[in-house]
């Protein structure tokens, strides 16, 4: 498992790891150019504003996630090594997180100073987005293998992903608000669904995309 | 070749195929012991592959398929990872194989290639892919060889190199199934004619 997750992160590192961040970065640099650099109009919605840019960052990294090793025949490989398609999904995801979400907290720093957020929304923030990545990058593995082999898979991504992410945002977006309720909470919920359905509906799509 | 010390063995009984709503083959059996060959020919769009990729459980088999012995699979897929140097590629899959690196080595001078390894293979011609995916095979330790096509894209000197390997793991105890629709001399071995 551990060389599986190692050779993951070589290859995110290598190969483009940084464009999501970046992406991410440049939705909070471009926000107050659209909404003007009003400081209170900012803060009131640049946390949600940074939780939509998670989001949408979360999907950019989707068509290398699975299908690059399906195509090169690693996973049938692996699978002929008795690595199960859900071992090997679980591995994707854990190496996808890694490589997605902490560099995407360090992010969120100089990304809530351009939108001028106070500390405590910061630390809420980050809280949030430590609690939603790994339910996005869960979404990413499952949307990635159930549109294995499909022509213009990427459009199809964004349009199945994006609907199933609407619990995340609208807890994580809720966590911000000045009285959070127990919306923390129900984050944590749906990102661990997303986290404990993963591997299994990924492992059932690598299976069905080889006939 | 083999270090394993136990038997290996693959029985097919009644196994046919099924894609897409299609029979490609059906009632298939054959029986393999340690040092035994199957060729499997026959014309293209048969399911010769798909043979191999059921035995190799990636497809749902129909009938039933025994074996004992760890399985290595070489078709048309390199599964190599392009940016990488062919020996620490091949050395990925040797550590999942659990056998040690120096049998990257042994396999690839067994096939003539040990001087490619520290080019990224990405950059390696389809014939020296082709020697690459023989070469993990090799190092694979496996009792069972599956190999898709395994003359395909290699040249004169590679293909006497390949029937040696073969001859080596057959004499060691191993057992080969190679699907090819061009020559490969496996001496005494079965002959599977899909049609």
């Amino acid at each position: 498992m551990a060389t599986l997750i190692w050779r993951e992160l070589r290859i995110a590192f290598a190969g483009g790891a940084w464009l999501p961040i970046a992406f991410f970065l440049l939705v909070a640099v471009l926000y107050p150019f659209g909404v003007g650099p009003d400081s209170a109009t900012l803060a009131r919605t640049g946390g949600g504003v940074l939780w939509i840019a998670a989001l949408l960052a979360a999907l950019l990294p989707i068509d290398r996630l699975i299908a690059p090793d399906m195509e090169t025949g690693v996973l049938d490989q692996l699978s002929l090594r008795g690595v199960s398609e859900e071992a090997a999904a679980m591995a994707k995801l854990i190496a996808h997180w890694l490589s997605f979400g902490p560099p995407l907290l360090l992010a969120t720093v100089p990304a809530s100073a351009l939108l001028k957020l106070d500390g405590a929304t910061l630390a809420q923030l980050a809280l949030g987005l430590l609690i939603g990545t790994p339910g996005l990058a869960a979404l990413g593995i499952m949307v990635a293998s159930l549109t294995l082999g499909l022509r213009r898979a990427g459009p199809l991504a964004g349009l199945l992903m994006l609907p199933l992410a609407i619990p995340i945002l609208i807890f994580g977006a809720g966590s911000l608000a000045p009285v959070p309720g127990s919306a923390l909470k129900l984050l944590s919920a749906a990102s661990l669904l997303m986290v404990a359905l993963a591997p299994f509906v990924a492992g059932a799509a690598i299976r069905a995309a080889r006939e | 070749m083999m270090g394993q010390g136990q038997s290996c063995g693959l029985k097919l009984s009644d196994v046919g195929s099924v894609r897409g709503g299609r029979t490609l083959f059906a009632g298939l059996s054959l029986a393999l012991v340690p040092g035994d060959a199957a060729l499997v020919t026959g014309p293209n769009g048969i399911g010769k592959s798909s043979l191999l990729r059921t035995i190799a459980g990636l497809l749902p088999a129909q009938g039933k398929i025994e074996r004992t012995g760890r399985l290595a699979l070489a078709d048309e897929n390199c599964a190599l990872d392009p940016e990488l140097p062919l020996a620490q590629a091949l050395a990925f899959w040797a550590r999942l194989d659990a056998g040690d690196e120096t049998r990257v080595n042994d396999a690839l001078a067994a096939l003539g290639i040990n001087h490619l390894g520290g080019i990224p293979v990405r950059i390696l011609s389809t014939g020296q892919r082709k020697r690459a995916v023989l070469a993990r095979t090799i190092a694979s330790a496996a009792d069972i060889w599956l190999l898709d096509e395994p003359t395909n894209g290699l040249d004169a000197t590679a293909i006497p190199l390949l029937e040696a390997a073969i001859a080596a793991h057959r004499s060691g105890g191993g057992i080969i199934v190679a699907a090819t629709h061009q020559g490969l001399a496996m001496p005494g071995a079965l002959s599977v004619g899909l049609a």
